[in-house]
C-alpha cells in the first residue's frame, strides 16, 4: 500500500474499518468530529452499521449493546463527550467486552477548550468509570502511529476481552501527513459468549451485575488478573538517544514529539540528554523507565496538562532521581524552544554538584 | 358445563390471595394449615363438589406462574356435527 | 407438594408456565403484576415462535433480573439506557427480535432522551414499558408517573406537583413520534385487561417482525409493598386511582399495524 496525505481522525476511521469494525456510534464534538463525518459516509458503503446518536451517553450505550454481539465496534468523542461515556466504559468492562473508544483530547475542564491538551490522561488511565479497572491505553504522536494502534487497538480489545482506548491529543486527530492504511481484514467471528438468540443452546447472558458480594469480588479478581497479565505484556514505548543520556525527558504523544524535537536540538549543543516516549499510556511503560532511571541523573517529565503522567513518572522512578515538570496548559501547544529551555534549565541545575 | 382442575405448586405460590379472589367458582383457598419452603400460606384448590370448570382465570391472575389447569376435552363442534347428520 | 383433586386422566392441560419462561422462583413481591407482565411476554414469544430469536434487554429497577427469569438471550442496560442499548444490538443484527422491559424510573426518568430518540427513529424493537408510579427496587420513592398527592419515600406529605410537577404520560408522549408504529397503554389490574395486554404484546411482536418501526406497550402495573397495600388493594387502586389520569388505549397505530 502506497503512503496517502491523511487527516489523523479519518485516518484513524478507516484502520478501524481495514480492522473489521462492524458498528460505529457516536456525537459531533470537536475535534474528533471528522472521524464520525467519514464514518457516516465509509460504513453504510460497506453495507456496516453507522448511527449517529441523540448523546454520547445513549452512543456508548448502543456501543456496549453491539458489542454484545461480539462484534468489532467502536466510538470517537472528545474530552466532555469522554465524561458523559463513562458510565457505559465502566459497563462495558464490567461485562468483559472487548470494545475501542478513541478519545481526541481537548482543553477542560468544562467546555474548556477545542485546542489540543493531554488534561484526560488520570480519566483514561485511572477513571474511566466507576469501579477497579484500568482501560488499555495508546497514544499515537503521528498519523502513521494512530493508524496502527487502532489496529493494534482492536487485536488487543479481542485477545484481552478488554476496553481499549486510543488517547489522542487534538493535534494527532486534527493534523494532516503522509501515512499508509494496512489492507481490509476480512470478517471476525463472532465469539460463543456473544448474545444472537438461543438456538439450540443454553441462554447467554450478559451483564454486570453480581449480587452476591464474594461473586462479585471474584469477577473482580479475575479482572485484575487480567490487567496484571497485560501489564506485564503490553508496556511499549519509544526511546531516543539514552544510551548515555544524563537528563531523560518523558513526554507522550504531539508533547513527546516536539519534544523529540527540543532533545535533538540540545544533543547539537552538547547535552546529553533523551527521550522516552511512551505508545502505552496504560500500561504505563514503568520497567524500562525505572532501568533508565538507574543510568541518569534527573527526569524531565513534558506534557500538555498540569502534570498527569507527572505522577507515573514519579512512582515508576521512585525517588531514585528527581523528576522535574514542563506543561502547557488547557489547549497550548509547546513550541521546542520552550522545551529546549526547560531542558536547559533542568541541566545546569542537575550539573551542579549537590 | 365442561368439568376441570388446577394444579398448583405450592412451593412457587406466595400467598398473595390472588387466585382465591377471582375464582368464579370460589374453589380456592389460602391454606392455613401449612406454610411453604419460603414462609407463606399457599393456595389450595378446594373443590368437593368439582366445580371447578377449568377456565383458568386463576392462572391469568396469578403473578408467579404456580397453577396448571386442565379441562375436560369437549367434543369438538364438527364432531358433533357429524354425529347430527350420521344420526 | 400439588394440590389437586378429581381423576385428571380424562381432562387435557390447557393452561401452564409458556417455554420461554424459566421455571425459577422469582424475586418480586407477592402479588406484584411484574410476574404477569413477564408471563405475557413469554406466552406472545412462544405463541410466535421467537423465544430461540428474541434478546431481552434489562433494566435497572425490579425487573433487573428479568433476564434470569426468560429462556432467551439477556443483557443488562445501565439505568435508562436499554433503548441505546437494544439500538445497537438491532443495528448489528436485525433478524433478532430485540425488547427492552423498562419500568418508570427507568424509561420515564433517566432513560426519557433515550426512548424518545428510538422512537424518533423508528427504531424496530419493542418496548415492554412497567408503569407503577414508583421506584420499587430503591424502596419506594417518587417517580415521574406518581400521581399528585400520593405518598412515596420522597413524597411523604404527597407528591406536590408545584414543586415536582405532573406524572408524564409516556404513550402519549411517543405517540407523536412519526417513527412509532404502534404505541398503546394496557392495565394488568383484571383478568380481562390483562387478556387485552396479552393481545397488545403479540401486536407490537409482529410489529418488529414486519419491520414497520417503534412498538411499545404500556401496562399500568401494582407495587404492593411499596404502595402500603395488599396485592387485592393494589389492583384496586391501579383501577380507581391510575386509570383516571393514565386511559387506557391505542395511541399510535399506523394503517400497516391494523392489518395485523
Amino acid at each position: 500500500m502506497a503512503k496517502e496525505l491523511l487527516k489523523g481522525n479519518v485516518a484513524i476511521a478507516e484502520a478501524a474499518v481495514r480492522a473489521g469494525v462492524e458498528a460505529y456510534f457516536g456525537y459531533p464534538i470537536t475535534p474528533q468530529t471528522e472521524l464520525l463525518e467519514y464514518m457516516s459516509q465509509r460504513m453504510p458503503e460497506l453495507g456496516r452499521v453507522f448511527l449517529q446518536a441523540e448523546s454520547e451517553v445513549a452512543a456508548i450505550n448502543m456501543v456496549y449493546g453491539a458489542a454484545c454481539t461480539g462484534a468489532r465496534v467502536m466510538t470517537s468523542s472528545s474530552s466532555p463527550g469522554f465524561s458523559l461515556m463513562q458510565e457505559g466504559l465502566s459497563y462495558i468492562a464490567g461485562s468483559e467486552l472487548p470494545c475501542v473508544i478513541v478519545d481526541v483530547m481537548r482543553g477542560g475542564p468544562g467546555l474548556g477548550n477545542i485546542q489540543p491538551s493531554q488534561g484526560d490522561y488520570f480519566q483514561v488511565t485511572r477513571s474511566a468509570g466507576h469501579g477497579d479497572f484500568h482501560p488499555i491505553v495508546l497514544a499515537p504522536a503521528s498519523v502513521q502511529e494512530a493508524i496502527d494502534f487502532t489496529i493494534r487497538a482492536f487485536d488487543l480489545a479481542d485477545h484481552y476481552r478488554h476496553l481499549v482506548i486510543i488517547a489522542a491529543d487534538g493535534q494527532v486527530g486534527q493534523m494532516m501527513e503522509p501515512a499508509e492504511l494496512p489492507p481490509m481484514q476480512a470478517r471476525h467471528e463472532r465469539p460463543a459468549w456473544a448474545v444472537n438468540g438461543a438456538k439450540g443452546r443454553k441462554h447467554n447472558l450478559i451483564t454486570s451485575l453480581h449480587m452476591s458480594a464474594r461473586d462479585a469480588e471474584d469477577f473482580n479478581l479475575r479482572l485484575q488478573a487480567r490487567m496484571s497479565i497485560i501489564k506485564v505484556t503490553e508496556q511499549r514505548a519509544v526511546e531516543y538517544f539514552t544510551e548515555d543520556a544524563q537528563l531523560l525527558v518523558i513526554g507522550y504523544g504531539t508533547a513527546g514529539r516536539i519534544a523529540l524535537t527540543a532533545v535533538e536540538e540540545a544533543r547539537a549543543r552538547g547535552l546529553k540528554v533523551g527521550l522516552l516516549r511512551p505508545q502505552t499510556l496504560w500500561p504505563f511503560p514503568e520497567d524500562r523507565l525505572s532501568q533508565l532511571a538507574d543510568n541518569v541523573r534527573a527526569c524531565l517529565v513534558v506534557e500538555m496538562n498540569a502534570g498527569q503522567m507527572l505522577e507515573d513518572v514519579r512512582l515508576a522512578v521512585a525517588g531514585q532521581v528527581p523528576v522535574n515538570f514542563y506543561g502547557r496548559l488547557a489547549g497550548v501547544v509547546p513550541m521546542p524552544d520552550e522545551i529546549l529551555a526547560a531542558i536547559e534549565d533542568e541541566y545546569r541545575r542537575m550539573a551542579v554538584p549537590a | 358445563m365442561a368439568k376441570g382442575t388446577i394444579v398448583i405448586d405450592q412451593e412457587r405460590c406466595k400467598g398473595c390471595t390472588l387466585c382465591t379472589l377471582f375464582c368464579p367458582q370460589h374453589v380456592i383457598i389460602m391454606d392455613e394449615t401449612r406454610l411453604n419452603g419460603k414462609g407463606y400460606h399457599p393456595a389450595l384448590l378446594s373443590d368437593a363438589q368439582g366445580e371447578c370448570t377449568g377456565c383458568a382465570v386463576c392462572a391469568v391472575i396469578c403473578p408467579d406462574v404456580c397453577i396448571s389447569v386442565y379441562r375436560e376435552a369437549l367434543p369438538k363442534r364438527r364432531e358433533v356435527q357429524e354425529a347430527i347428520v350420521h344420526g | 407438594m400439588i394440590s389437586t383433586n378429581g381423576n385428571k386422566s380424562t381432562l387435557e392441560l390447557v393452561y401452564e408456565r409458556p417455554q420461554s419462561l424459566l421455571p425459577m422462583y422469582t424475586h418480586y413481591c407477592p402479588g406484584c403484576t411484574h410476574g404477569i407482565a413477564h408471563r405475557l411476554v413469554a406466552e406472545a414469544l412462544d405463541e410466535l415462535g421467537l423465544r430461540e430469536q428474541a434478546i431481552l434487554v434489562a433494566p435497572v429497577g425490579c425487573a433487573v433480573f428479568a433476564y434470569e427469569y426468560f429462556n432467551i438471550d439477556g443483557v443488562e442496560a445501565a439505568h435508562g439506557r436499554a433503548p441505546a442499548m437494544a439500538t445497537g444490538i438491532k443495528r448489528i443484527q436485525p433478524e433478532n427480535i430485540v425488547l427492552t422491559y423498562q419500568g418508570d424510573g427507568d424509561l420515564a426518568s433517566i432513560g426519557t432522551a433515550e426512548i424518545i430518540h428510538v422512537a424518533g427513529r423508528g427504531e424496530n424493537i419493542t418496548t415492554i414499558f412497567v408503569n407503577n408510579a414508583i421506584y420499587g427496587m430503591t424502596g419506594g420513592q417518587m417517580a415521574p408517573t406518581s400521581l399528585p398527592g400520593q405518598k412515596t419515600s420522597s413524597s411523604l406529605c404527597g407528591r406536590d406537583p408545584r414543586t415536582t410537577g405532573y406524572p408524564l404520560k409516556m404513550s402519549e408522549l411517543l405517540a407523536q413520534t412519526t417513527g412509532a408504529a404502534y404505541v398503546v397503554r394496557r392495565s394488568l389490574h383484571d383478568v380481562a385487561n390483562i387478556r387485552k395486554a396479552k393481545k397488545a404484546i403479540v401486536t407490537a411482536l409482529k410489529v418488529q417482525m414486519q419491520g414497520l418501526g417503534f412498538s411499545m406497550v404500556e401496562l399500568l402495573s401494582t407495587c404492593p409493598t411499596n404502595w402500603g397495600l395488599t396485592p387485592e388493594q393494589a389492583l384496586q387502586w391501579v383501577r380507581d386511582n391510575m386509570l383516571p389520569y393514565f386511559p387506557l388505549g391505542d395511541y399510535k397505530v399506523i394503517d400497516a399495524v391494523k392489518g395485523l
